[in-house]
């Protein structure tokens, strides 16, 4: 009893931080309560029931050899320390995603998204990932296209590489569209990001030829070139001359990146994808303990409301209302499906020891959510009046200080022209009005806690323009990585219907490959770019969608495992996040596609403006008949993807629950796990 | 404080995809002797052949 006594008073310090941050009304709540009720809930999530699946659900087994014993080979397969690994593993996992959603979905107010946070992670986030690394580390490493084959045939296991490879496409089309967000028409922002190419190709040249090897070496050297170039930014964009030569449109920004991404993929990885990954790497690691560390020290209010009005659906920053748009646009940090892929990719081949699966599987993701916790505070000590004037599309506030502030008060939120002057002018920026995304919004929260803690409001520019540095960093590595995996996924899906396309020798399939799977995200990002709403507002939700609908399929399959392994009577670890995962995205798929109001449905979108182009009516914000015709072009694609996402779903929960009936009917274990066999030690 | 400072700096290094060069080296000498062993410049670049190739599925959103 008294080894639970520690957990007891957390459990109760926990309580009481949730029950402050959930009814205090009226005065600021300060952001320390968020984060306490966060580590609380996650500490004693960690220490039970994450102990419970791995001993009763799972029921680990430390003697057992891991992939990284029975396969070891010195590179793919090394047993590592645990530490060393966990590291690896949330490197591999946090990106920009548990920053961007959080900032979104403040639109409702802070308590919401927190609430989710913290209730998604421990029930289903978590549970999914640890899962997915039990599935995979007990099946040589297999990634999560073979595992669905093994356990529930061959045409669940083509159907979920189908989906993987359009998630892929929608999530490289939304993060490069947050870059175009966060870069258009901000000189200082774009030289600083266009300087790390110069910048990665010298870090390859020097780790290829002068310094082999030598990571650290070379990374330090490349930090040192990224601040010269965050200081001289500032010179730059205020230069006559390099100023307007820095200062893109965002359809400018858009096809540099395409044609950014279709050369950056082909290039030798040394080169410029290598060394860029260092520097992205370690930039956010180290902007993300920066972030804890300051969040701390300053102790900020929250300025944001607890909920706001927009509950109901009317948000400027994104359409539909609490449930289910809320859940899916907080994707990574409570729930996502994309880890399932990490958590089946490299992290099973190196782990040493079952008995280190929930530390790597469970508790990595807690850290996730732990930013995105951070991401939420840092959007909600901001003005909320600032906040809406950044995030809410020029459509609806208009491009000048006077018209957003008139639009914002009236929104409830009020703020003069003044302050949001000032508040770009502290940030060394033209406008902060209309930058949705999140990218922006969470480089002004981090200039603010950066600023108060070191150099004060004078290095508010700086510290502004290194966080969009940082995101804009590790996303540009992602489209280019991203790209890379896109192109051999679809060779493998080509390769299907045409064998030839599995030649990995020959150059004409990957040139081929790699064309369209730039022409698709491309595509995604051109629409985006020139969504009048800004985009966000349209490929967020799809984005959000496609994401936790790979998470219920990752936690189908665990479903669809445990009951293989005949542990049906705790088949409800990943049966109650699967149900709600399912509710969530059939529910805001169907609304996507149906729903009555146009802001909502692709479909009566699409009716609407199809109606008005039949009168010969233009309807704002199109300019012409050609303008027409690409919004209801648009429309209809997004509806069609949205469709084969439900589509994909509905079919693997039909395989999910005819593996699981037939499972049900045998005797006997019917799970494909590699045995448990003794391998000599090392 | 040097162990700390060794764990730290594996951690660096396999975040970025590079696994422990001594470690492959213990490896080939206790099940493949005889067979020939990268050195250290060639395990780098192979490792970051692997890592960025697109065969390990990227990295997260």
């Amino acid at each position: 009893m008294t080894r639970h006594l520690p957990w007891i008073a957390t459990a109760i310090v926990g309580a009481v931080a949730l029950w402050v941050v959930a009814v205090s009304r009226g005065e600021a709540v300060n952001a320390l309560w968020i984060v306490v009720a966060a580590i609380c809930c996650f500490m004693v999530a960690y220490r039970y029931y994450a102990l419970f699946i791995a001993r009763h659900v799972m029921r680990l087994d430390p003697a057992r050899p891991t992939p990284a014993f029975r396969r070891a080979d010195g590179l793919d397969y090394v047993a590592t320390d645990r530490t060393v690994l966990f590291g690896h593993h949330f490197a591999a996992i946090a990106g920009a995603g548990p920053l961007v959603g959080p900032v979104l979905a403040a639109q409702m107010g802070y308590l919401p998204g927190t609430l989710w946070i913290i209730f998604g992670v421990v029930l289903a986030g978590a549970v999914q990932d640890f899962m997915v690394l039990f599935i995979s580390m007990r099946r040589d490493g297999k990634s999560l296209g073979e595992l669905i084959r093994m356990e529930m045939g061959q045409v669940a296991g083509t159907i979920a590489l189908f989906g993987a490879f359009m998630i892929m496409v929608i999530i490289l089309a939304v993060l490069a569209l947050i870059v175009v967000k966060a870069l258009a028409e901000s000189p200082w922002g774009l030289f600083t990001v266009a300087a790390t190419v110069p910048l990665a190709i010298a870090m390859g040249a020097y780790t290829r030829w002068i310094r082999p090897g030598r990571v650290g070496e070379v990374s330090l050297l490349g930090l040192i070139g990224l601040v010269a170039a965050i200081v001289y930014g500032q010179a730059v964009a205020q230069s006559p001359v390099w100023g307007p030569l820095f200062t893109l449109t965002p359809v400018q920004l858009c096809w540099l990146l395409i044609g950014y991404g279709a050369v950056a993929s082909v290039l030798p990885v040394w080169l410029l994808l290598a060394p860029r990954d260092y520097l992205s790497t370690f930039l956010k690691i180290g902007a993300i303990a920066a972030l804890a560390i300051g969040i701390v020290i300053m102790a900020p209010p929250l300025k944001m409301h607890a909920v706001t009005r927009f509950v109901d659906g009317s948000g400027p920053v994104w359409a539909g209302g609490l449930f289910p748009f809320l859940f899916i646009t907080i994707a990574c940090g409570a729930v996502s499906g994309f880890h399932a892929l990490i958590s089946s990719g490299t992290t099973p081949k190196l782990i040493a020891s079952e008995a280190h699966a929930p530390l790597i599987g469970y508790g990595a993701m807690l850290m996730e959510a732990f930013v995105a916790i951070m991401a939420l505070v840092g959007a909600s000590i901001l003005d909320p009046g600032v906040y809406f004037a950044m995030n809410s599309p020029a459509a609806v506030i208009g491009t000048d200080p006077a018209s957003a502030s008139a639009a914002v008060t009236a929104m409830g939120f009020p703020i003069s022209p003044d302050s949001i002057v000032q508040t770009a002018r502290d940030v060394g920026e033209h406008t902060i009005i209309s930058r949705a995304g999140g990218a922006p919004t969470l480089a002004v929260a981090m200039a603010e806690i950066f600023s108060h803690v070191v150099g004060g409001p004078a290095m508010k520019a700086f510290w502004y323009h290194f966080a969009i540095l940082f995101e804009a960093l590790f996303i540009l590595t992602a489209v280019d990585a991203g790209t890379r995996a896109g192109r051999f996924m679809l060779q493998d899906l080509i390769a299907l219907a045409v064998p030839a396309f599995k030649d990995t020798a020959s150059h004409a399939p990957g040139i081929v490959a790699t064309g369209l799977t730039v022409a698709a995200w491309g595509f995604f990002l051109h629409q985006g770019v020139t969504d009048p709403l800004g985009g966000v507002n349209t490929l967020w939700p799809v984005f959000g969608i496609s994401n936790q609908m790979l998470a219920a399929i990752a936690l189908m399959l665990g479903t669809a495992v445990l009951f293989r392994m005949k542990r049906d009577r705790y088949a409800w670890v990943t049966m109650v996040p699967t149900g709600w995962l399912l509710a969530c995205t059939l529910s805001a798929g169907w609304l996507k596609l149906f729903s009555a109001d146009p802001k909502v449905g692709f479909l009566s979108h699409a009716a609407k403006f199809g109606a008005a182009a039949d009168a010969g009516q233009l309807l704002g914000p199109a300019r012409s008949m050609a303008d027409m015709e690409r919004i209801l072009f648009n429309d209809r694609v997004d509806a069609a993807l949205v469709a084969t996402f439900l589509a994909i779903v509905l079919a693997l929960l039909f395989f999910t629950v005819r593996t699981c009936l037939a499972a049900r009917s045998a005797d006997v274990p019917t799970a494909r796990e590699i045995p448990a066999q003794p391998v000599p030690a090392e | 404080m040097r162990r700390l400072f060794d764990l730290a700096r594996r951690t660096a290094r396999l975040m970025v995809g590079l696994p422990d060069y001594d470690s492959y080296v213990r490896h080939m000498a206790a099940h493949h002797p005889g067979d020939p062993v990268m050195n250290r410049t060639q395990f780098f670049r192979d490792r970051q052949q692997a890592r960025y190739g697109g065969r390990n599925g990227g990295r997260c959103c």
